[in-house]
């Protein structure tokens, strides 16, 4: 090999190194990150944590009972406002979307999916905590709804987009009207996939902090009223990580592993169960 | 796959009703379309009229004032746009050399059995809550930062302006790494995305006239992708502009600009939740819309340039939407 031949060629190795040390750091980070809440999360978690309120600040003790029904309400409702209307958007997309109409929304959409969600959560106070004069769990659910709708009408118009149009001609050549096509046949067939979607959006606002800071509020009690401030594990998070007392401390890192497990666990679910039904997509 | 239950089929409709009835059904899903536009302009009214006072009041100074004083009612919103632009940029300096280097080892490099894991761990970062991050970066990333990045910094540019003073721990610095650890999952999809979407024949037609591995990658694969390759790192920069939570936790809060990266910043979006429910009076909350204004201009239009160059890549798919 010549000289020069023999440059290049320890060239492409030392660029194809510095690519695998680079890519390997971004997943040491992720391993750091989930070590970390493992090693000074798990010490906290006991039958007390899940079953107890905040006791007051100084005293030890007290879990966060009211957090984790607080999360669930919150984004339960959130689900319920937003799945309908973000699926119907991806329906459209998927079944009317080819003209003009389709690419505005679908741009739209794909722009609304980088918005601040600080900001959405100003337009849920202006909304509902302004005119009622109170923060409310409801609040919190509208911002997180406006969160999902943009995500879910793209993955569901992805989904939809995969079944065969064989099936949807053998409906249409039996004679089926269009809408029932689209509802019986089209969309049940990608049911599974719009799930997952649903459970990705799901995962995904499950741990939004910024729009429920003004909106939801936080509550050191337990409370399961909608039109009252409400507690989520991830104000408790912020709380209790930027607060000054050890035992918040201990407490932020317990309820991060636990939110973390939560939304962990929704979105692999997600993952996996696409997996299993459709193959990997690439 | 469904099957078809054909007995249904006995009883034909009339082809008017069917017509009729698929006219509803296309409305009523076009109005739920209509949601999205809807939406942005939603935002942008609500965002606009609560500003008005301060737009009012202010006018264009408010975008080169650096006085944020609600005793005073004066309000200006330099520092934060300063902080806003300074801490995402630190972030993508940071972010792009490994989000492009796993694009790159996905699709070029990596045998096959390990791009999946691979492929899966790097997208599981952009599961992981803001407020996880703010609490690492608070009991973690700080005092590594503080023990083992801050005194070798200092020791080699600490002549330069970009290292005065003492590390506050919370700071520039530290708001700008957690970013970067942020945005790496949506650059690296979006990029892997477009990488995959350059036609195998580039690759083979470098290879072929003799190009090493490394020389086929910089000279044909990513020359292809660049349009999309941008559009990858300015989506990044869009989510880098509006992150709140963690950067909140960790950037230190101080209405004040420096170029320091060891001092205390301010962020747009920071300042929105950490003052937003405190505003007492009427120009106080008047300004932060007109920074929740600024900053959503901003970020949509970043998103959209991002989007304009990702779809000339790969038209109308939603790339990367499974990190999203």
């Amino acid at each position: 090999m010549s000289g020069r031949v023999l440059r290049r060629h320890l060239a492409s190795r030392a660029m194809t190194a510095v690519v695998v040390v680079l890519s390997f750091t971004a997943v040491l980070a992720l391993l750091l990150i989930l070590g970390n809440l493992v090693l000074k999360g798990a010490s906290s978690i006991d039958w007390a944590f899940f079953t107890k309120s905040p006791v007051p600040a100084g005293q030890s003790g007290g879990g966060v009972a009211n957090a984790i029904v607080g999360t669930g309400i919150i984004v339960g409702l959130a689900a319920l406002i937003g799945v309908p209307i973000g699926v119907a958007a991806g329906l459209y997309l998927a079944e009317y979307g080819s003209g003009r109409l389709g690419f505005v929304v679908r741009f739209i959409a794909d722009v609304l999916n980088g918005t601040p969600s600080i900001v959405v959560g100003i337009v849920a106070w202006t909304f509902i905590v302004r005119p009622t004069h109170g923060y409310s769990a409801l609040a919190g659910s509208v911002a997180l709804a406006i969160l999902m709708i943009p995500m879910l009408a793209r993955t569901t118009e992805e989904m939809v987009r995969l079944v065969p149009h064989s099936l949807r001609e053998a409906a249409l050549a039996l004679g089926y009207a269009r809408w029932r096509t689209s509802l019986e046949i089209v969309a049940r067939t990608a049911l599974g996939g719009i799930v997952t979607g649903c459970l990705a959006g799901i995962a995904r606002i499950a741990g939004e902090t910024a729009p429920l800071l003004f909106t939801a509020l936080g509550n050191l009690n337990f409370s399961v009223a909608i039109t009252q401030p409400m507690q989520s594990l991830s104000l408790q998070i912020y709380v209790y990580a930027t607060g000054p007392f050890d035992e918040w401390h201990r407490l932020a890192w317990a309820s991060a592993l636990v939110l973390m497990g939560l939304v962990l666990i929704i979105s692999i679910t997600a993952r996996w169960v696409t997996r299993q039904r459709y193959g990997r997509i690439r | 796959m469904t099957s078809l239950p054909v007995e249904r089929l006995a009883r034909p409709q009339s082809l008017h009703a069917t017509d009729r009835s698929d006219r509803i059904y296309r409305r009523v899903l076009t109005g739920f379309a209509l949601g999205l536009p809807l939406l942005i302009l939603i935002i942008l009214g609500v965002l606009f009229t609560g500003a008005l006072p301060a737009l009012k009041r202010f006018g264009p100074t408010f975008l080169w004032t650096s006085t944020w004083d609600p005793v005073a009612e004066i309000y200006g919103a330099a520092p934060m746009i300063f902080g806003t632009l300074a801490s995402s940029v630190l972030a993508l300096l940071i972010a792009v050399p490994l989000a492009l280097s796993v694009a790159i080892f996905l699709t070029e490099f990596s045998p096959g059995w390990l791009r999946q894991p691979v492929a899966f761990l790097v997208e599981l970062l952009a599961a992981i809550p803001s407020v996880v991050y703010g609490t690492w970066g608070i009991f973690v990333l700080i005092p590594f930062l503080r023990a083992h990045v801050v005194p070798p910094l200092k020791a080699v540019l600490g002549w330069t302006p970009f290292l005065q003073g003492v590390f506050y721990g919370n700071s520039l610095l530290a708001g700008g790494v957690i970013l970067a650890i942020m945005i790496v999952p949506y650059i690296a999809a979006v990029s892997r995305e477009v990488l995959l979407a350059v036609p195998a024949s580039q690759r083979e037609a470098a290879l072929a006239m003799g190009a090493t591995r490394w020389e086929a990658v910089r000279s044909a694969v990513l020359p292809y992708g660049r349009a999309g390759l941008i559009g990858a790192v300015i989506l990044g920069l869009g989510r880098a502009l509006g992150e709140t939570m963690a950067v909140t936790m960790l950037i230190g809060n101080r209405h004040d600009i420096g170029v320091s990266l060891l001092q205390p910043a301010y962020t747009m979006a920071a300042a929105i939740a950490n003052e937003f429910s405190e505003a007492t009076t009427n120009l106080y909350q008047s300004a932060l819309f007109e920074v929740g204004l600024i900053l959503f201009v901003l970020t949509v239009a970043v998103n959209a340039i991002a989007r304009v160059l990702i779809w000339r890549v790969a038209r109308g798919q939603a790339v990367g939407s499974r990190a999203l």
